[in-house]
């Protein structure tokens, strides 16, 4: 932000950066291998959809385009929040093609010019015991987290799990180094 | 490459540069003034700048106190911040301190020297009033004046009238104490306080011009950020129209006033009032037309 920005009261809305999503597969092998955390094959893509009549055209686009192409099923959710969830779910679990289908959303959206409604992408995993884990991407600033929700204690994250995934990813992916960002999606689609 | 929906408003822009080169030319004439008061202007100036400064400085903690407002954390207020979070991945930008104050006025603001100091306060009447995304839409109005650094340009702004106010004041002391005959130091102190007065009554109007083209510039923002500017515009609605239009005495012991009262509130809102000059926040009909042309920005494909 520019200090002509600050001056005149208007700011550039934030650019997703993309690219970063294909370093999710061999990530997710490290996670396998290290903690035993399997990859569960769905990744989803949050954003808030605006309203009008365009976004809602380019969304159906989108979704046809995903099913046409004999892929990955795809849903589609909203949270409690407003925001929506396309989850791309593979069967066997491929995360590869997980990642393109969520890139090809991902550049759907920011063609049509809605690219600053991108909130976060996500890629879900299951430990021992049926651990919930997710690698959350910050389209934004262009970083990981993980998210382990605790199971069956309300909003409970594992956070010992959480900086250990941290620390074992750190030369993979770039890894949100500020704290405060890691927010949690509790319940959300395709956790 | 991908296309942009989020243009700027060039009008919008082209008024707020002509605000500030206003303000710009106050500070020119003021300096003068300075110049002509001599010695004791330093004296002035310096007070006036460092007060300034500390309200500057201070202006997360100073408005929390005086709107009686707590810091919430996370597991206080889930959704709130739940919200705060999402608007600011978005944005991409710091997450600002949450509060609430309680008070049934329903109002927001934000403050804070620096994006990393702020802090966005809500009222608890806010929070009965509004639905999920309306309040979405005053949390993102709230970032985009942290985002926009508000605060700090309007400190800045705001120095010239605080100068002249103080030089007013000061030039008045300075013609009491001094000896009567000395003709000449009278007029001086006479020209000083008539410029400075001057400098106050522009500076003033001046400043609320930009803080209503502020909040035109984070509605603005806000709409672009979520995506709803019907969001906004509904919360907008029920803000600024609540307390005007919802009465709070029974209808049998008004019918003598509301038999005159009804038609001039309606009629007449496009008339010429001084109240638009010395208001700062613009009147909500411009508010919610902005944010009907953004909608049907949005919504073209």
């Amino acid at each position: 932000m520019g200090f002509l920005d600050a001056v005149l009261g208007r700011r550039k809305p934030a650019r997703p950066n993309l690219d970063s999503l294909f370093a999710v597969p061999s990530a997710a092998i490290t996670v396998q291998a290290a903690l035993d955390f399997v990859p569960t094959g769905r990744t989803a893509v949050a954003f808030r959809a605006p309203e009008g009549r365009a976004f809602a055209d380019i969304e159906a686009e989108v979704r046809a385009l995903l099913d046409a192409e004999g892929g990955p099923p795809v849903d589609l959710a909203e949270d409690g929040y407003g925001f929506d969830w396309i989850v791309v779910r593979t069967d066997p679990v491929d995360v590869a093609a997980a990642v393109t289908d969520a890139h090809a959303v991902n550049t759907s959206l920011v063609e049509s010019g809605f690219g600053p409604q991108l909130l976060c992408a996500l890629v879900s995993f299951r430990g021992p015991n049926d651990a919930p884990l997710a690698l959350v991407y910050l389209f934004k600033a262009g970083t990981f987290y993980p998210f382990a929700p605790e199971q069956g204690a309300g909003q409970q994250r594992n956070n010992v799990l959480e900086l250990q995934v941290r620390d074992l990813l750190q030369g993979e992916l770039p890894i949100e180094k500020d704290l405060s960002r890691w927010f949690a999606v509790w319940d959300a689609p395709g956790l | 490459m991908a296309r942009t929906r989020y243009g700027t408003d060039r009008g919008l822009t082209a008024r707020m540069f002509g605000t500030l080169f206003g303000l710009g030319l106050m500070y020119v004439l003021l300096a003068a003034v300075l110049y002509a008061f001599g010695f004791s202007a330093i004296f002035i100036l310096g007070i006036s700048a460092a007060l300034l400064f500390g309200q500057w400085w201070f202006s997360d903690t100073l408005s929390l106190k005086a709107m009686r407002a707590v810091e919430v954390t996370p597991e206080q207020a889930p959704q709130l911040h739940a919200v705060v979070d999402r608007l600011c991945a978005m944005a991409d930008m710091p997450k600002p301190r949450v509060g609430i104050a309680d008070s049934d006025a329903p109002n927001a603001f934000a403050t804070g020297r620096s994006p990393n100091r702020s802090v966005v306060v809500v009222t608890t009447g806010l929070l009965r009033r509004l639905d999920r995304d309306e309040l979405e839409g005053v949390l993102a109005h709230e970032l985009s004046h942290v985002a926009h650094r508000d605060v700090t340009v309007m400190t800045v702004a705001s120095f010239t009238a605080i100068l002249a106010g103080f030089m007013v004041r000061s030039a008045m002391w300075g013609s009491m104490m001094r000896d009567r005959r000395d003709q000449n130091t009278a007029l001086i102190f006479f020209a000083v306080m008539i410029v400075s007065v001057l400098v106050y009554f522009i500076s003033y109007l001046l400043i609320n011009a930009l803080s209503r083209y502020r909040e035109l510039g984070a509605d603005r923002g806000a709409a672009l950020l979520t995506g709803q500017p019907t969001a906004l515009a509904s919360a907008l609605q029920k803000i600024s129209g609540d307390m005007a239009t919802i009465p709070t005495k029974d209808i049998r012991q008004m019918e003598a006033v509301s038999a005159f009262a009804f038609a001039p509130a309606v009629a007449g809102k496009r008339e010429f009032t001084l109240e638009q000059w010395f208001s700062t926040h613009p009147p909500l009909e411009k508010r919610l037309a902005q944010l009907a042309k953004i909608a049907g920005e949005l919504g073209q494909r």
